[in-house]
């Protein structure tokens, strides 16, 4: 579905998406690695529990929110990826302390 | 001429309109006069308990009051679920007051033994725990909390949808909604009551002022003294997180989509509406002491409101004395006592017994001449 526009020499890293390793682009962010790597779905909705997906990819639509290292709702596409990192997908609703 | 409404009640917010949809209940031709959507509502800001354990420090019926529209609440409840098919998702698993300090604590339990100290006061049940029995029953709180006060009356539900209910209600038993119609001017006429709106004057054989903070201005034109001020409040409201707060407390509340309220401040003499870091950081540092796992969470609203308090904190229900027709409706709590506005007090208007039945809440308690 997405390809890259360049093959800039940008040093890969790996990080787990729901226990999946994915390498990608130290350039990335968590919302454009997760849809390189064929993931269009990141969290489903608070109420019906609906799949979601990132949408603007710019910070303004809330739609790419996962967990990351342990804390929830934060924005795929505003944070970039690191090396080793863990991110879930979240399932409808935040949890109190996660 | 016969006026085209037996009544007019001015106020479409929670308690304006409760008390419409029970007038109209009882076959009353009801028109309800409402502003526009800029009209500066209580009803759209608060925070949606159903409180007991608070109410009634000064005057033993307004506890008694409190109680007993608690107690009508689960029918209340399943009879606009019939009429509307929405669900008030109210509960009663009884409320917390949580304190941060030994301060707090002795302060709401002196508050409570002298609410139950009043004579002819029906005894409040109620609890003075410390930490780890409330810990018990919540086990999110965080060590700052030294204790709180539990009432098992308490409850809560949701408002708006409770707004929504009352509305849809209102309008299934026959009511008019008038929407755009504020009233300038309120004068008697020898069948009844004429108001001057924006959209021309309505008729009624009698008139019902629920105006909110409104009716300082209406009440004095029928001969009424409405004795209410603008309190303001500020209100945060968290992103919707999982299920973890089963109770209610004052201050901190989870809604049954996940939202997390937190409030309410209370500020005088500042008409704003404008919101403010100052206060709100206050009332965020305090939440999260109390449930330290909120530290994390998404703040996705703010907003203030302007509360409708009567000189005492209870309830204002009266008939004016010069013009017999002329009824005033005036509380902060029109959650709580909506059923009771619904039942009670709507009867009581239609049958003009309200001075005679609930002379308690009337307004020659503020009148200087009567105090002896």
């Amino acid at each position: 579905m997405f390809r890259r526009f360049t093959d800039r020499p940008v040093p890969d890293v790996t990080i787990l998406v729901d226990g999946a390793r994915i390498t990608t682009k130290a350039s990335d962010s968590v919302a454009a690695a997760m849809f390189a790597a064929g993931m269009s779905s990141c969290r489903s909705t608070v109420v019906e529990g609906r799949a979601r997906g990132p949408y603007c990819m710019m910070g303004v639509c809330f739609d790419c929110l996962v967990v990351i290292d342990g804390v929830g709702s934060r924005q795929g596409c505003m944070t970039r990826v690191r090396d080793g990192m863990v991110v879930e997908t979240q399932d409808g609703r935040r949890e109190l302390g996660r | 001429m016969r006026p085209e409404y037996d009544i007019a009640v001015i106020g479409g917010g929670l308690v304006g309109t409760a008390i419409a949809y029970g007038l109209a209940k009882t076959g009353q031709r009801v028109a309800l006069l409402d502003e526009d959507d800029r009209a500066r509502r209580a009803s759209v800001a608060n925070f949606s308990l159903i409180w007991v354990q608070t109410k009634g420090l000064g005057m033993p019926e307004y506890s008694d009051w409190s109680r007993g529209a608690a107690d009508l609440w689960p029918a209340f409840c399943d009879e606009i679920a019939a009429l509307t098919d929405i669900d008030l998702a109210f509960t009663r698993p009884g409320g917390f007051h949580l304190c941060l300090s030994d301060a707090e604590l002795e302060a709401r339990a002196s508050h409570l033994a002298r609410i139950n100290a009043q004579p002819a006061i029906t005894q409040l049940p109620y609890e003075i725990l410390g930490h780890n029995a409330v810990r018990e029953m919540m086990p999110d709180i965080g060590p700052d909390v030294v204790g709180a006060s539990y009432c098992p009356l308490d409850g809560q539900c949701n408002s708006m949808r409770l707004f929504w209910g009352l509305h849809t209600g209102f309008g299934r038993v026959g009511g008019h909604y008038l929407s755009n119609h504020r009233v300038s001017t309120l004068a008697a006429r020898d069948s009844g009551f004429v108001a001057s709106t924006d959209a021309g004057p309505i008729a009624a054989g009698k008139v019902v002022i629920a105006a909110g903070n409104d009716s300082q201005r209406l009440a004095p034109m029928v001969g009424l003294n409405a004795q209410v001020r603008p309190q303001r409040g500020q209100v945060l409201v968290t992103e919707r997180m999982k299920p973890f707060l089963h109770y209610p407390t004052i201050t901190v509340r989870q809604a049954d989509e996940g939202s997390v309220m937190l409030g309410d401040s209370i500020e005088e003499g500042n008409p704003s509406l404008m919101v403010g870091t100052d206060v709100l950081a206050k009332m965020a540092d305090r939440a999260m002491r109390m449930f330290p796992g909120l530290g994390n969470v998404n703040i996705v609203r703010t907003w203030s409101a302007q509360r409708v308090m009567t000189k005492d904190g209870c309830p204002v229900y009266d008939e004016s004395r010069e013009h017999r027709g002329a009824f005033i409706a005036n509380c902060h709590s029109g959650v709580t006592l909506a059923p009771r506005h619904a039942q009670t007090l709507a009867s009581l208007i239609a049958a003009s017994r309200v001075s005679t039945e609930l002379p308690v809440f009337g307004t020659g308690r503020f009148d200087v001449s009567t105090v002896h």
